[in-house]
């Protein structure tokens, strides 16, 4: 909220790295206030009502479904959470935009996708990049559900390339308008949607340019028919064709050339959105299977009180609990660094677009940890259901499959790792990370003699705190290696990329979850002992993953002495002083699930 | 038309049920509160001759302020205004009289509650009310019309149903029917955003003693396992010697 006291030194994009987070300085959904609970329970309870109970036919690719349940959506406001008051919608915050999207995904991806689509890459680039007179023109309709956009960047052949793409932009003679030709694919509501953003080129400009479209089957638009897919099977995903399509000089969105950035920063928003959108999915999936596994009995035994079993219910609850803090904790930061910008004197507009783009590496970190976390989830889920998990009639396929498609767009997981460490590595050559100054000190420690004072850490969870800061010195050692051995053909090492930013993501993922931990903890709030099981569980599967990735990296560009160095480096990060009880870990998070019959955190 | 619906806020049915103090006192630790279905039925239907006709709709809880969200639910759904009479809710003759003391101050036409709530089930709030209040009183209220003063109302009964005519001042003691399930709202975030600036009175209570207290909770007992015999003589050894039923 803009009245709210704005703290200044909340961290930049991607500071995280290299400074310490206070616990009382990260956003946690404890801390959601009496309208976000009240928002939660609507939108919880409307998916309940229209989405879950409708499952099957949203399965059976009822498209018109998707129409009708987007256009109840629109009349309840979801539609217009994000949009500003002045254009008809509710103007709240990034967290309630957050907090709609996780609450509102879990009945189906169908849905999911649809309402993603829309109010995210569909909606935003015209709040985003629009003027007065296209925002008062359309968003209006797009905030009550009257009308749907669509988003039309892919082609066959412009994909992760999304600048390479082929459709063409000409101006007519008259120079009233421009004639779109060309292809789009995948395009998500394409069956139903009323405007579209389209990107094409203006002759041969280096950049693509954003277009206002509205979608008129006389004006040269004509669709493919309906995608069969794996998963999301109700979404309408078509090809879209452009003929000739006239579209008038003042629907180009923002300037000649400055579509790839409209591309890209929309997808900023849309990758935290889609991370939103993969955790209630989770929370859905513990809860059904876990119920399942307290029915089910073999052995005269419900599965339940299986060791097997308790592993993965520990996990998958653990892995939604850090998605959950991750995940609010990077959405509060984007609104108060929106809010700073309003208090600059930045139009809602800019700040908005500067908000998100500071944080668009933990939007990258995000986006590919809990897409790939539901997965895992719903993979386990199947497996906890066995032979009826495989069958259509749980609804655990569903949402395995549904699943799948989390890991491929708004960036596909490959890309969305890699720009994470890019973008981090271009902030620290512009000096807006100070990752030097950080990435020499751990150097000089690997060759200094480390200390052998034995810690105290009787306070709770300092030792993972700890850890954390521990782990941070592994990312520096290794990116910081090799920057310094690559220089600016680091991209061309994607292996190398990739390595790192799965131990970037393991240090955001896992410092988030101690942190709101730790918060719970000294707010005494009831489930704290249960937070801390889970933060601790993550750290340790984390610490073994850090341990893993480095050393390939390290093994594969440092030799003899330095090799050896970084190694013994590696090994005094990655050590425990008192190792944790995973098994009593997973069994104590296990059995409280199990006990409330629910993800309970 | 002034209408003041009555907002229980009750455990959520799928909430576990403790107890504690020696089993005096129920235990609201990790508990969801929501409103009590049989009144959500009834502000729902208020929220018609609210927008049918033009009704005015107030709504009403006694108790404490760990109660307020759900009065803020039923302002995000739609009522105007909310009153909370600041006591533990303890026995229905005590809430009743909270009560009465406010429709008399406001002079409401139509006071609608639940014909019960779901946590105590003790059903004596509605009737109480009416007699406090020298109104009419229509219990198990599963349809309600109204035109002018006259009012048309039918009951549940056993078996059946039956058909009242009334006048207002009327209080109702209202259930499904009144509205089905279905035709529940789902606050809208237009309608949460607006919760937010809508007023909230909290009023004193009046002096009542309470007619009755708690002395103790007892939950039912646990079922047992299931036992399976296969003749009739070993059953009737366990119904007289092991049940001691027969």
């Amino acid at each position: 909220m803009a009245t709210e006291t704005v703290n200044k030194d909340i961290l930049r994009g991607g500071q995280f790295l290299v400074k310490e987070t206070d616990c009382n300085d990260i956003f946690t959904p404890e801390d959601f206030n009496e309208e976000q609970r009240m928002m939660k329970e609507a939108v919880m309870e409307f998916n309940d009502r229209e989405i879950v109970a409708n499952r099957e036919r949203f399965e059976a690719k009822d498209y018109a479904l998707t129409e009708e349940v987007m256009r109840k959506a629109g009349e309840l406001g979801f539609l217009s959470v994000a949009v500003p008051e002045e254009f008809g919608g509710m103007g709240m915050g990034f967290v309630s935009t957050v907090l709609t999207c996780d609450y509102i995904s879990s009945g189906t991806g169908s849905f999911s996708t649809a309402f993603g689509a829309h109010t995210g890459i569909g909606t935003m680039p015209i709040t985003l990049y629009g003027n007065e007179e296209q925002k008062k023109k359309y968003v209006p309709k797009l905030a009550s559900g009257e009308w749907f956009g669509a988003y039309c960047l892919t082609e066959p052949g412009a994909g992760s390339d999304a600048n390479s793409g082929k459709t063409k932009a000409v101006l007519s003679e008259d120079g009233k308008h421009y004639l779109i030709s060309g292809q789009k694919m995948w395009i998500s509501n394409a069956g139903f949607c009323n405007v579209m953003i389209v990107f094409a080129r203006i002759e041969d400009d280096k950049n693509i340019t954003g277009f206002i479209v509205e979608n008129d089957k006389d004006n040269g638009i004509s669709m493919g028919e309906e995608e069969h897919k794996l998963g999301i099977r109700a979404s309408s995903t078509r090809q879209v064709f452009f003929n000739d399509t006239k579209v008038p000089v003042e629907n180009m969105l923002s300037t000649r050339g400055n579509g790839f950035k409209i591309a890209m920063n929309a997808l900023n928003v849309g990758r935290i959105k889609l991370a939103a959108a993969c955790l209630d999915s989770q929370r859905r999936v513990t809860s059904t299977a876990t119920q399942y596994a307290n029915e089910r009995k073999q052995f005269d035994t419900p599965i339940a009180s299986f060791g097997a079993i308790k592993s993965k219910i520990a996990e998958m609850a653990t892995n939604a609990f850090v998605g959950e803090s991750a995940t609010y904790r990077a959405a509060k930061n984007i609104e108060d660094r929106i809010n700073i910008r309003i208090s600059e004197g930045n139009s809602h507009q800019e700040a908005e677009l500067k908000g998100v783009e500071e944080y668009a590496i933990e939007c990258s970190i995000l986006k590919v940890a809990v897409s790939e976390d539901i997965q895992n989830c719903a993979d386990e889920g199947i497996q906890i259901f066995g032979g009826m998990g495989f069958s259509e009639d749980t609804p655990m396929e569903a949402a395995w499959r549904d699943a799948r498609i989390a890991r491929i767009y708004e960036g596909t997981n490959e890309i969305n790792r890699m720009l994470a460490v890019g973008m981090l590595v271009k902030k620290g050559m512009k000096g807006h990370v100070d990752l030097l100054g950080p990435a020499q000190a751990v150097a000089s420690e690997l060759t200094g003699i480390p200390s052998f004072d034995t810690p105290d850490y009787s306070e709770v969870l300092s030792e993972e705190k700890e850890m954390i800061a521990k782990l941070k010195k592994v990312f520096l050692m290794v990116a910081g290696a090799a920057v310094q051995k690559y220089g600016p053909d680091l991209e061309e090492h994607q292996m190398m990329l990739l390595a790192a930013s799965n131990i970037l993501i393991e240090i955001y993922m896992a410092e988030s979850a101690i942190l709101r931990a730790e918060k719970s903890s000294k707010n005494g709030a009831d489930n704290a002992e249960y937070q801390i099981a889970m933060a601790q569980l993550y750290l340790y599967n984390a610490v073994d993953i850090v341990d893993t990735k480095a050393k390939m990296a390290i093994i594969s560009f440092a030799e003899g002495d330095e090799q050896r160095m970084m190694l013994m480096g590696l090994k005094r990060f990655t050590k425990y002083q008192n190792m944790p009880n995973i098994v009593g870990l997973r069994n104590k998070i296990a059995e409280k699930v199990t006990e409330e019959n629910k993800y309970p955190f | 038309m002034k209408i003041l619906v009555c907002i229980s806020h009750v455990p959520d049915t799928t909430s576990k049920i403790n107890f504690t103090e020696g089993d005096t006192k129920f235990d609201t630790n990790g508990v969801q509160f929501v409103i009590n279905p049989n009144d959500e039925f009834g502000l729902t239907r208020a929220m018609w001759f609210k927008e049918k006709q033009g009704a005015s709709v107030d709504v009403i809880n006694v108790g404490g302020p760990e109660t307020e969200p759900t009065l803020r639910k039923a302002l995000a759904i739609g009522a105007d205004a909310a009153i909370r009479v600041n006591t533990p809710a303890t026995d229905g003759y005590s809430v009743a009289k909270q009560l009465a003391s406010v429709v008399k101050d406001g002079a409401y036409d139509l006071v609608i509650a639940g014909r019960e709530s779901i946590d105590y089930n003790g059903g004596m709030v509605p009737g109480m009310l009416a007699k406090l209040t020298d109104a009419n009183f229509v219990n198990t209220c599963i349809n309600l019309e109204i035109e002018g003063d006259n009012v048309t109302a039918i009951r549940e009964i056993d078996g059946g149903k039956e058909t009242v005519s009334t006048k207002l001042p009327l209080v109702v003691g209202g259930q499904k029917g009144l509205v089905e399930e279905s035709d529940l709202r789902i606050p809208n975030m237009r309608g949460i955003m607006q919760a937010r600036s809508k007023p909230l009175t909290v009023k004193e209570p009046v002096a009542v003693s309470p007619e009755t207290t708690t002395a103790s909770f007892e939950k039912p007992a646990p079922k047992g396992a299931v036992k399976l015999v296969d003749n009739v003589d070993e059953l009737i050894d366990l119904l007289h010697n092991e049940a001691k039923v027969i």
